[in-house]
């Protein structure tokens, strides 16, 4: 075993030793964290799987995803104003508007992320690294800046329209919403994982992302391929939108950034560019941020999450279930 | 040949190199001497693992096992900037210049590791640095017009035409003031009349006391200007001698041609 | 082939005119800027805003080192300034005397512009000795998140730092008593009032003019060396540079510790300049402006990034700022109603950051290579001098 392997496993260790003492003297309040730390996880996992299936296949660090994430809530909050849903309770209307505009934002993101790829990613394929990632970075900007022009720099409500039930088993609290967004979540990596594995066009994302030049030779239509893989990123990220919104019941128009940064981190963790890996990865830093607020104080989160990111790069470099980038 | 020369007349002596990729013994169990002064060579076919040995002698790869013994020093498992230093210099299979510096630049890289100016003498540009500067600029356009590209000196190495390339790379590792180099494949699409030239520029290299070792697939080359050549295949080390003997050899006209010739 | 060997090196000779017009016009424009602004405006703001511009502008000679020079992304470049600034603001002001060590301290500026140097590329070879061997891409991430964890770490330890209530009433710098002469008191050509800089934007001005002048000479230095060469030469290719002798590890944390020293060092001037040092002058938005400036510039010409850095921050911090005063000076011009006056104003208010990141996106899709990009392109490249060389060799030939 290597000396940053090492390194790695005592820290992780050490990690799980701390929690576990937590999770011995106050139970209760443990399994809270967690369930919480789960449905923020969920979250972190469907936008940090758009960030590594971008970085898989063009190797670009694509800002915007955190952005097109927030669109989403945005979009969504929009379209439920058009039905008549009654907040604080669950009718039908609220059932009839879920089903159609949860799939309806997905649908939304995934044709602006395909115009953001065709406008300010596609014509620098070819140029300096550096130029698509300040053009990501000024989509962010300029994403952000719609967001502000439409609603302005305070939060905006989301329409609170899921069942409120909730039961508490041995003091710890858990709703229909917790449940709700972990199942949701699942439901689409699995689908994800499905697409990936089984269609032709999955089949091309994967050919494409490990050697882009042979899988041109061998004929897959490149352009397509990498427009499909930021449609499927952004459907992804529309989801995770419009899950953030029906939990946490507000958005702002800078949510997308320091989200953003943490569920890229989530995807480095994983392995940058491995798919399985961010959806373990987002979960996996969706806890450490919970375990962080309540244990250490949220001010201390963001240090321990970057802390995290950087302690990751330096011992395990792979992340943990390796990376999967295109050999150069 | 009989008599096996003394170790200190050897530049390079490889032991039992072994490099693996996984499961793909890429160079297996390979030993060979070189002498110094000579022009070695290495050749096989594609694939059987020379240019690994090449990455493995210059510290890019770490061998699986074996030793690897420069000029009289162990350096199995130096960092390639380390072998450098020491005196090994190459040139890659696929021309890896320095394409948006100038030739004059490129080679004036190749002097980095013979200079002493520190950080400190660069900021204050000193006047021991300025003469250090002077002195490199004037070796360096004498090595370009050692190998004959001269007037190409303030051109970015991108734009030299394909064979001018191989030359700069040349002259590139020869500035580092080697005692060995290392050419991998320096022939490879060179016309009749390049390929002369390129041996016209070895015999020169030679002269200048600089021990050879090449991989070249170009037979005529080999024979041409190398004293002793050995033969890999599949990693494996199958034959070992002059330029006749190695001709002769059944198993490298199979390696060559396939076993069921 | 007799010709001495400096007068076939047309390449370099090109770039050199090119720099030397960009450097006399900026001397001049130097020059001149502070006497007309200052006859124009009837005050110093204008003066004030160049040398914040200055201070942006000796960043992205720093970060060039790191991303032009070398080829290192750096995301988190704003870290090391947060880390100079706090450095002169924590030793120059009253803070610690509220904090756990109940003294303040106030070390001169001159001492402390070295200090925060000195830190700050300690911080930088902390940082990038274990993460510069790692893939290119990794690189940008680690010093993101860096570029993260600094300023909250600022606003965290607040009983040191003051946290968000940020460093007040630092120290302003003085000059030693022994630099007398016309520039200062009242005579006719004072610079600076008694020795201090307190409240006189020309002698920052001056001095940011100075230090810009040093960068350039010290940073033009290294390129033409050894270690310049060097950097260049990981940038294009690692594994050849290695090969050819050159430590490539030490070669990276060099450029990544000076260019994190520039940033340190002009974290203090701002520090003493603006008098007040707070976590939010530091975020990722600052990291990113920088890049952008010397992107924008081309890459590794370090004319260029000047220039970048002039322009990107005139866009950043002025014109768009100042455009819904602009647009409602016009559409009062025009005779538009107050309110429809208003409304539009307010409106172009609410569109910064669209323009902003329109203006990136435009930037790179029109001149990835920058303003004055380093490589000079290949038509260029085969001058004409050469061009006839090259045929009298190949007449020889044929003969
Ligand atoms: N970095 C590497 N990783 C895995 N396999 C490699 C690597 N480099 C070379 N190989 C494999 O080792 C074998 C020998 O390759 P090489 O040394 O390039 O052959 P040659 O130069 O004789 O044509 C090939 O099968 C090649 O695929
Ligand atoms: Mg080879």
């Amino acid at each position: 075993m290597s000396l940053p392997d090492f390194g790695f496993y005592v820290l992780c260790a050490t990690a799980i030793v701390l929690l576990a003492a937590q999770a011995v003297i106050h139970p209760g309040e443990f399994v809270q964290v967690f369930i919480f730390g789960l449905t923020q996880g969920s979250i972190y996992a469907l936008v940090a799987l758009g960030y590594t299936m971008v970085y898989g296949i063009i190797e670009l660090i694509n800002f915007a995803h955190g952005d097109v994430f927030t669109l989403g809530a945005y979009v969504g909050s929009a379209i439920l104003g058009f039905f008549a849903i009654s907040e604080g309770g669950f009718t039908t209307v609220n059932l009839i508007a879920l089903l159609l505009v949860f799939p309806a934002v997905m649908l939304v993101m995934g044709g602006i992320n395909v115009a953001i790829e065709r406008v300010a990613y596609r014509p620098l394929r070819n140029a300096p690294r550096l130029a698509p990632l300040i053009t990501a970075i000024g989509m962010s900007f300029f994403l952000e800046g719609v967001m502000f022009l439409w609603h302005g720099p305070a939060t905006v409500h989301f329409p609170d329209i899921l069942p409120k039930a909730a039961t508490t088993v041995a003091g710890v609290f858990f709703g229909f919403k917790d449940v709700f967004v972990v199942v949701v979540a699942a439901i689409l990596v699995a689908l994800l994982a499905i697409f990936i594995n089984r269609t032709k066009l999955g089949k091309a994302m994967r050919a494409t992302a490990q050697d882009r030049d042979a899988a041109q030779l061998m004929g897959i239509d490149i352009n397509r391929t990498i427009a499909a893989t930021f449609f499927i990123g952004a459907l992804l990220a529309g989801a995770g939108g419009m899950i953030w919104g029906l939990y946490y019941n507000t958005v702002y128009y800078q949510l997308g950034f320091r989200s953003g940064l943490i569920a890229f981190t989530a995807a480095v963790f994983g392995g940058i560019g491995n798919i399985p890996g961010a959806a373990l990865g987002g979960l996996i830093i969706g806890l450490i941020a919970a375990f962080s607020d309540s244990y250490i104080g949220s001010k201390w989160t963001q240090v321990v999450v970057f802390g995290i990111l950087i302690g990751v790069l330096v011992f395990r470099p792979t992340g943990l279930l390796g990376m999967r980038v295109p050999e150069k | 040949m009989s008599e096996q020369p003394a170790p200190a007349d050897n530049i390079l002596e490889l032991t039992d190199l072994t490099k693996r990729f996984g499961g793909l013994v890429a160079v297996d169990n390979v030993s060979l001497n070189i002498k110094r002064g000579e022009v070695f060579a290495l050749i096989g076919p594609n694939g059987a693992g020379k240019t690994t040995l090449f990455n493995n002698v210059t510290g890019l790869f770490q061998p699986t096992s074996g030793r690897v013994v420069f000029d009289g020093r162990d350096i199995t498992g130096s960092k390639p900037h380390q072998v450098a230093r020491r005196g090994i210099a190459r040139t890659f299979q696929n021309i890896r210049l320095f394409d948006y510096m100038t030739c004059l630049d490129n080679v004036r890289v190749g002097r980095h590791v013979r200079m002493k100016a520190t950080v400190f003498d660069s900021l204050f540009k000193l006047p021991r640095e300025r003469r250090e500067e002077e002195r490199v600029t004037e070796e360096a356009m004498e090595f370009l017009r050692f190998v004959g590209i001269a007037k190409h000196a303030d051109q970015y190495a991108r734009n030299l035409a394909y064979g001018q390339q191989r030359r700069l790379e040349i002259a590139r590792a020869l500035a580092t003031d080697p005692k060995l180099l290392l050419l991998d494949e320096p022939a490879a699409g060179f016309t009749p009349q390049e390929k002369v030239e390129l041996m016209k520029l070895v015999k020169k290299i030679l002269g200048r006391g600089i021990t050879v070792f090449l991989i070249e697939h170009d037979m005529k080359v080999v024979m041409g200007i190398s004293e002793r050549i050995v033969v890999l295949d599949h990693g494996e080390k199958i034959a070992e001698g002059s330029p006749d003997e190695v001709r002769k050899d059944v198993r490298v006209i199979e390696a060559y041609l396939g076993k069921s010739a | 082939m007799s010709t001495s060997v400096f007068t076939r090196l047309h390449l370099r000779d090109r770039i050199r005119d090119r720099d030397t017009a960009v450097y006399s016009i900026l001397l001049i424009l130097a020059l001149v800027f502070p006497m007309a602004s200052i006859y124009a405006t009837d005050g110093t703001a204008l003066v004030s805003q160049a040398t914040r511009a200055g201070t942006f502008v000796l960043l992205a000679i720093g970060l060039n080192v790191v991303v032009g020079f070398a080829g290192l992304l750096d995301l988190g470049y704003a870290a090391f300034y947060a880390i100079g600034a706090y450095s002169y603001a924590l030793f120059a002001s009253t803070q610690l005397a509220s904090s756990p060590a109940h003294h303040a301290f106030h070390l001169p500026f001159w001492l402390m512009l070295f200090v925060a140097l000195f830190v700050a590329a300690a911080a930088g070879a902390v940082l990038g000795f274990p993460t510069l061997r790692l893939r290119g891409d990794y690189l940008a991430i680690v010093t993101l998140g860096f570029g993260e964890i600094v300023p909250q770490l600022f606003y965290n330890f607040d009983q040191w730092t003051g946290g968000i209530n940020a460093v007040g009433g630092i120290d302003q710098p003085t000059l030693p008593a022994w630099i007398q002469g016309p520039w200062s008191g009242d005579g006719p050509f004072q610079v600076v009032r008694n020795f201090n800089f307190g409240g006189d934007p020309v002698a920052f001005y001056v001095l940011i003019c100075i230090l810009i002048a040093a960068a350039i000479i010290l940073v033009n230095n290294l390129y033409r060396s050894r270690l310049g060469r060097a950097w260049m030469a990981i940038r294009e290719d690692e594994v050849a540079a290695a090969a050819m002798g050159i430590n490539t590890v030490t070669t990276k944390l060099l450029a990544f510790g000076i260019g994190a020293s520039f940033s340190g060092f002009a974290g203090a001037f701002y520090g003493a300049n603006v008098s007040l040092v707070s976590p939010d002058s530091f975020l990722f938005i600052v990291s990113i402006t920088v890049l952008v400036m010397v992107v924008l510039g081309g890459m590794g010409n370090i004319s260029g990034v000047i220039i970048g850095a002039l322009v990107l921050y005139y866009v950043v911090y002025y014109l768009i700022p100042g455009l819904p005063e602009n647009v409602r000076s016009l559409a009062n011009s025009i005779g538009l109603s107050s309110e429809t006056t208003r409304s539009l104003a307010d409106a172009t208010q609410h569109l910064n950051y669209i323009i902003y990141g329109g203006i990136l996106v435009a930037m790179m899709l029109l001149r990835p290579q920058g303003l004055l990009p380093s490589r000079v392109r290949e038509q260029e490249l085969k001058h004409a001098a050469v061009q006839e060389e090259e045929a009298a060799v190949e007449m020889e030939h044929a003969t």
